[in-house]
């Protein structure tokens, strides 16, 4: 309150003192331009280059599925004894940074997070389309794609249902629900948005399409009041939805009796480490676009300080599961799973191995750059200079995005490649078209994020001018210049009013 | 706005400064007893609904309703597949395939927990949706506020009161003078169209 009508406080009162989450105290109207902008202003050069890189990247999609499909899975390096490799650990890796967006818009919700309103629609946007990305691994993978279906519970003239008792099929249910959940919880919140935007349309065809996406949405309260009900219901039924889609992920795994797979921690684990990874892309994708579109003043330095310490939380939690896993592997006298740790990933190739007789294992540099990446990487956060320059932030956080792929594929991998048999042990390699179907899903999230942030608003604006100040109904404006005065004159009546109090109890008690 | 009385009156809306001054005036429409009105305001505003005398949402009684039907569902999903019971015989004839995987029995209730879980999410999001678009009347693309200029702003920052013609109180003149005492500004004829 530099305008000298503040009311006396301590002097290191701002030490304490909470920041605002919209800075520069911008008023709604602000809002709503700096984000309807985005979608009405012609698009910027920098969009055009890179939604062609991106979309050139994302061709390669379709592009390696016609070859798999018409040629066969075999074109994917997978074999045995690998027998999923690269398309269950990018099936994995997407699914779980899908899981940052829903914590964001349900959870931070449910938890009233007020920080959330800025962040959660784009975060909703990741998730939606790395869920998108992550369904087209296991769809493809069958290898067979007609016959897809079968995984329906549908009456067929074959006689065959699908096997309930299987956890693949918990998957089918498990991610369906997800997508649609997700798509419909992110839809609901948009449309209050979509009608700004149909609201503020010069151009007949663009209000007509933003008014059949804001269907007749007039802000009444009459609706706000059912709208808000819903959304609180979606946010409720979300927060357990998302918390069992990675456990289900994980039981792909923990039910099997492959040593390295075969483990209870895996569902708790695998959430951590799913919200982790998400996080990281969340900060990935907002520190551009936060500069890109000149946002700081909604998408603050507080935000990104958050998102760090979250990292950083679910990090920890992750390089305690990590060891927690290996501590329990040397714990539990199962020579097989020990076997699977020391061997085959912290697989020390070079002392221990050679010496006992055993071949060097192919995959340690995968471990341990999933332990540099996930586990030390984070530790940064602990600093503030580390979670309060955006750009720091975003070089940090590449550890997590990069690391919690190499997560997957040395769980499925290097648990894999030597089982129980020796002579069955084998040893996987990447094709090119692993490399570039995996490329293609990257090329295509972007290309997607790219389309959104052109045509949707990336801003939540209707939930942001909720937590301004003046929202509240029983906020009073500027304080006026006598202010000062009336607050002494409220504090002495307060201690007067305390000190007859005291006087009273001290009478009662006597 | 044409004054010109071709068109049915909907009904006088006024605007208002603040969300504060939104919530007094609402108030004050709801003790006048008032009952075919509405606020429109860019975002929920806490505390409204009981300005405005609403009574709680009844959306999630839709969202119970799809949970019952999703475990129902589900329920009766694995028991079909997983059960060659004389009834489900006669229900599903010859697509019945009780499937045994390792000599289990058919049907155990903890295999079946996350069908039994996801199932009932995917319907309470249906019947929460539903409930949503059944009690608030969406989607209509149309509506008789949307022909008042001013009414733009109620997505940006205008915030607005509507009390429509159809109200038992309302008359012309009295609804008028009463939306500018309470502090409306603008007070305006809406017409239906």
């Amino acid at each position: 309150m530099a305008d000298g009508t503040a009311i006396p406080t301590h002097p290191e009162a701002h030490l304490v003192a909470r920041q605002p989450l919209v800075l520069n105290r911008r008023p709604m109207a602000w809002i709503t331009d700096h984000v309807a902008r985005i979608v009405e202003d012609k698009s910027k050069m920098w969009w055009w280059i890179a939604t062609l890189i991106a979309g050139s990247i994302a061709a390669l999609v379709p592009i390696q599925l016609v070859y798999l499909v018409s040629t066969g899975v075999g074109v994917w390096g997978l074999n045995h004894p690998v027998g999923w490799a690269w398309d269950i650990t990018n099936f994995v890796f997407w699914i779980g940074i899908g899981h940052a967006g829903t914590l964001i818009s349900a959870i931070l919700f449910l938890t009233r997070q007020r920080w959330r309103t800025s962040i959660n629609r784009s975060a909703e946007a990741m998730t939606i389309f790395a869920v998108i990305c992550a369904g087209i691994f296991p769809a493809f993978h069958v290898g067979r794609l007609w016959m897809v279906w079968f995984l329906a519970p549908a009456p067929n003239a074959n006689v065959i249902w699908p096997n309930f008792k299987s956890p693949l099929l918990w998957d089918v249910f498990a991610v369906s629900t997800y997508f649609t959940v997700s798509l419909i919880f992110w839809y609901i919140g948009l449309i209050p948005d979509f009608a700004t935007i149909r609201d503020r349309a010069k151009d007949p065809i663009r209000k007509f399409i933003y008014g059949l996406l804001a269907v007749g949405w007039r802000g009444s309260n009459r609706q706000w009041s059912h709208y808000e009900k819903a959304y609180l219901v979606l946010a409720g039924i979300s927060t357990p939805l998302v918390l069992s889609v990675h456990s289900v992920v994980s039981f792909d795994f923990a039910t099997s009796v492959i040593p390295g797979w075969h483990t209870t921690i895996f569902p708790p684990y695998f959430v951590a480490g799913a919200i982790f990874g998400g996080f990281a892309m969340v900060l990935t994708l907002l520190i551009p676009c936060r500069w890109l579109f000149g946002l700081q003043d909604l998408v603050t330095t507080k935000h990104i300080d958050n998102m760090c310490k979250i990292v950083l939380l679910t990090g920890t939690i992750v390089g305690y599961a990590y060891m927690m896993e290996l501590f329990i592997a040397w714990y539990s006298g199962n020579p097989y799973e020990w076997h699977a740790f020391l061997r085959n990933r912290i697989a020390d190739p070079y002392i221990i191995g050679p010496a006992a007789g055993v071949p060097p294992a192919p995959y340690w540099w995968a471990y341990w750059s999933m332990m540099f990446c996930n586990v030390i990487v984070p530790q940064f956060f602990w600093f503030k200079p580390c979670r309060q320059n955006a750009w720091l932030a975003l070089i940090l956080v590449m550890g997590p995005n990069i690391g919690m792929w190499f997560e997957r594929f040395v769980i499925i991998v290097t648990s894999l490649h030597r089982d129980f048999m020796p002579g069955a042990w084998g040893h996987f390699v990447p094709t090119i078209n692993d490399i570039l179907l995996f490329s293609g899903t990257i090329g295509l999230f972007v290309f997607l994020f790219l389309l959104f942030v052109r045509f949707f608003p990336m801003i939540t604006m209707f939930e942001v001018k909720a937590v301004l100040p003046e929202a509240d109904p029983h906020h009073h404006p500027a304080p006026r210049p006598d202010a000062g005065h009336n607050a002494g004159a409220i504090q002495a009546d307060v201690r007067s009013i305390l000190g007859a109090r005291d006087a009273k109890a001290k009478g009662g008690r006597a | 706005m044409s004054p010109a009385p071709q068109h049915r009156l909907y009904g006088f809306a006024a605007e208002f400064a603040s969300a504060a001054d939104l919530y007094h005036a609402a108030e004050k429409v709801r003790d006048k007893g008032f009952r075919r009105w509405d606020v429109h305001s860019p975002y929920p505003i806490h505390g409204m609904d009981d300005a405005m005398g609403l009574g709680r949402s009844r959306v999630s009684l839709f969202s119970l309703l799809g949970a019952a039907t999703g475990l129902s569902l589900a329920f009766l999903m694995i028991c079909l597949a997983g059960d060659d019971h004389g009834i489900v015989r006669a229900i599903m004839g010859n697509f019945n395939y009780p499937i045994i995987v390792a000599g289990k029995t058919p049907f155990d209730i903890e295999p079946s927990v996350p069908i039994f879980f996801e199932l009932t999410i995917l319907l309470t999001a249906f019947g929460t949706v539903f409930g949503l678009l059944a009690l608030g009347r969406i989607p209509q693309l149309h509506h008789p506020m949307f022909n008042w200029d001013r009414f733009d702003r109620v997505t940006d920052d205008g915030f607005f009161i509507a009390i429509r013609a159809d109200d038992a109180l309302f008359d012309e003149a009295e609804t008028r003078q009463f939306l500018e005492s309470i502090g409306g500004t603008g007070v305006s004829r809406v017409e239906e169209d």
